[in-house]
């Protein structure tokens, strides 16, 4: 039996976008187990309900996280609209589904380079980036912000979008399509990249479904489960089917998540087609007062949101839980047998979002 | 002496030729978008100093006193969300596209 | 099948077995959370989300000051996490845990911060 070694990995780790601690306990490089440590951005943020009154929390919520913002902000206004008993207007939920779809694109492709930037492959990093700018441009057109949009509040949208806006942005995705399939034609394809990612760290079927794994990783395994297909905002008018694999190694992960690509182009263009005329947002009078669940799907998982309201403007309690937070045990799963050179490559085929992890 | 490939000569001369795929900041600066969000401004003859932009604003970046006719910013603090634009009653606060010079700690009128 | 969210308020001692029961009927943890309640003698409200396919059911267990929690982690891999996070940030106590950080899981310097609900509302200018 080999001596067993404990390595540290992280907080500092060029690999991870954010902090996260793991005790990687080796036998002669493989490891056996990992025990995580996490709480090195927390902020409290579910705490600050008692000083920021339920309108100016959507501010609050928006910010718990940079890559998926707008759908922390819009899971907190269908919240407080749902306590309320509020039904907005069907525009603004159409412009709800268009920013969402936006924001899934942009998660995607940002995880895209990470991935490629972690096996060492930088020039394919710089190449997904580059895509992306054009996303971000078309997001600062419509919104006023790169990356924190600041369009939601309880009651409905800030910003409209024209009509011909509309058509420009269907014209500008169809032309990223080209380009979004030579990039990929890359992760599929060639051959360094999948000596990286085929047969390494497979998630079975039982084991997703046992430890809770949401979001593309537990789709890779086979679990079907989407969120949107419960039906909120426009997604009951919208015709798409879950995308998973069977396999659960780190190829599958990624494959579903290039496959969700062309989906949310594709979900983009059937929501342009159908929005409806009409206003944009309600007024909104009194306080919330009762309690409500509201699931959501974010680009890594499914989110909960939880909001419980005594009558007063300030909100009793805000529960917020993100998807990276259930996906850490499978996380610990995937790494026990791997390579010590395979950890970078595991830890970000999930996915981790560790700000919105502990908000 | 070893040949050079043809297509890597394609290459070479493409990249010696070619216009430079970047911009050339900061003489050439980047027009941001008209919907962009990038600071606050206050036409000061229109403001009433009601003081409804202090009580709105999420990030406590506006100071306003009524009785000296002051209305400060903390441009550090502000993350440009666009409240106080909306909630203005005389509509005198506006917010512009370009994002504020790099600049240490201080309030600005 | 269906989007129908169920809540249940059960006891303390029958939380193991309820456990149980929606595991063998498929249903996965979905999450754990606690809230503070102003009533003084059971200020604790802990509450488990189990979720089956586009189903959610909840149930709650009301607790008193010192009263200790049974961990549901042998029979759910994925409860460590949030049992954890409630010991850490609530101060409530879980016994039985499979991974036990004993505290320093989130390090803050007020321990337990979110024990009492603060004081009234207000915008905190500084």
């Amino acid at each position: 039996m080999g001596e067993r070694s404990i390595v540290p990995f992280g907080p500092q780790h060029p690999v991870l976008p954010e902090p996260i601690h793991l005790d990687l306990v080796l036998e002669d490089e493989k490891v056996v187990e990992a025990i995580p440590s996490i709480g090195f951005v927390h902020r409290g943020l579910e705490k600050l309900v008692e000083k920021r009154d339920f309108h100016e929390y959507t501010f609050v919520a928006e910010r718990i996280c940079g890559i998926c913002s707008f759908i922390h902000g819009m899971g907190y206004c269908q919240l407080i609209e749902k306590i309320m008993g509020l039904e907005i207007p069907r525009r603004a939920q159409y412009l709800r589904t268009i920013w969402s779809e936006f924001s899934r694109l942009h998660s995607h492709l940002l995880w895209l380079g990470l991935l490629a930037d972690a096996f060492g492959f930088e020039s394919l990093f710089m190449q997904s980036w580059r895509l992306r700018e054009k996303i971000l441009d078309i997001l600062e057109e419509t919104t006023g912000g790169r990356v924190i949009f600041g369009v939601n509040k309880v009651g409905g949208v800030r910003r409209d979008i024209s009509a011909d806006t509309l058509q420009r942005v269907v014209i500008v995705l169809k032309e990223m399509e080209t380009e979004i399939k030579d990039l990929c034609k890359v992760f599929i394809n060639d051959y360094s990249v999948e000596k990286r990612l085929k047969g390494v760290g497979v998630l079975s079927f039982e084991d997703a479904h046992r430890l809770g794994a949401v979001g593309p990783t537990g789709r890779g395994s086979g679990l079907q489960s989407d969120m949107r297909k419960l039906g909120y905002a426009a997604y009951n008018d919208l015709d798409f089917e879950p995308i998973f694999e069977k396999d659960g190694d780190s190829y599958a992960r990624c494959i579903v998540r290039i496959k969700e690509i062309y989906q949310s182009i594709s979900l983009i263009e059937q929501a342009v087609t159908k929005i409806p005329l009409g206003e944009i947002d309600m007024k909104v009078t009194g306080n919330p007062n009762g309690e409500h669940f509201e699931r959501l799907e974010q680009p890594r998982g499914e989110v909960f949101y939880y909001g419980r309201g005594n009558g007063s403007k300030f909100l009793e309690r805000v529960r917020v839980r993100t998807p990276t937070f259930a996906n850490v045990p499978a996380l610990l799963k995937i790494l026990q047998g791997c390579e010590l050179t395979d950890v970078p490559v595991l830890v970000l085929t999930i996915d981790p979002c560790i700000s919105c992890t502990e908000r | 002496m070893q040949k050079v490939n043809p297509p890597m000569l394609k290459i070479i001369l493409k990249n010696l030729f070619q216009k430079a795929p970047t911009r050339m900041y900061p003489i050439e600066k980047r027009e941001p978008f008209a919907a962009t969000r990038g600071h606050v401004d206050n036409d000061i003859d229109q403001c009433i100093y009601c003081g409804i932009c202090q009580k709105k604003c999420p990030a406590g970046a506006i100071a306003v006193d009524r009785a000296e006719k002051s209305w400060v910013i903390d441009p550090l603090r502000c993350v440009a969300c666009n409240y106080c634009v909306e909630v203005c009653p005389k509509k005198c606060l506006s917010m512009e596209k370009n994002y504020i010079t790099p600049m240490t700690c201080t309030w600005r009128k | 099948m269906t989007n129908e969210v169920y809540y249940q308020t059960v006891i303390k001692e029958e939380v193991l077995s309820r456990a149980a029961d929606m595991s063998q009927q498929g249903y996965r943890l979905a999450q754990m959370h606690c809230t503070t309640l102003k009533d003084q003698a059971l200020p604790y409200e802990v509450n488990y989300s189990f979720a089956k396919d586009l189903e959610l059911y909840n149930l709650r267990v009301v607790l008193g000051e010192q009263e200790i929690l049974p961990s549901i982690s042998e029979i759910h891999p994925a409860a460590f996490l949030y049992e954890n996070e409630i010991h850490d940030l609530f101060g409530v106590k879980v016994e039985n845990m499979s991974i036990d950080y004993d505290g320093r899981l989130y390090t803050t310097t007020v321990p337990t911060p979110f024990r009492n609900s603060g004081d009234e509302g207000g915008k905190n200018n500084g």
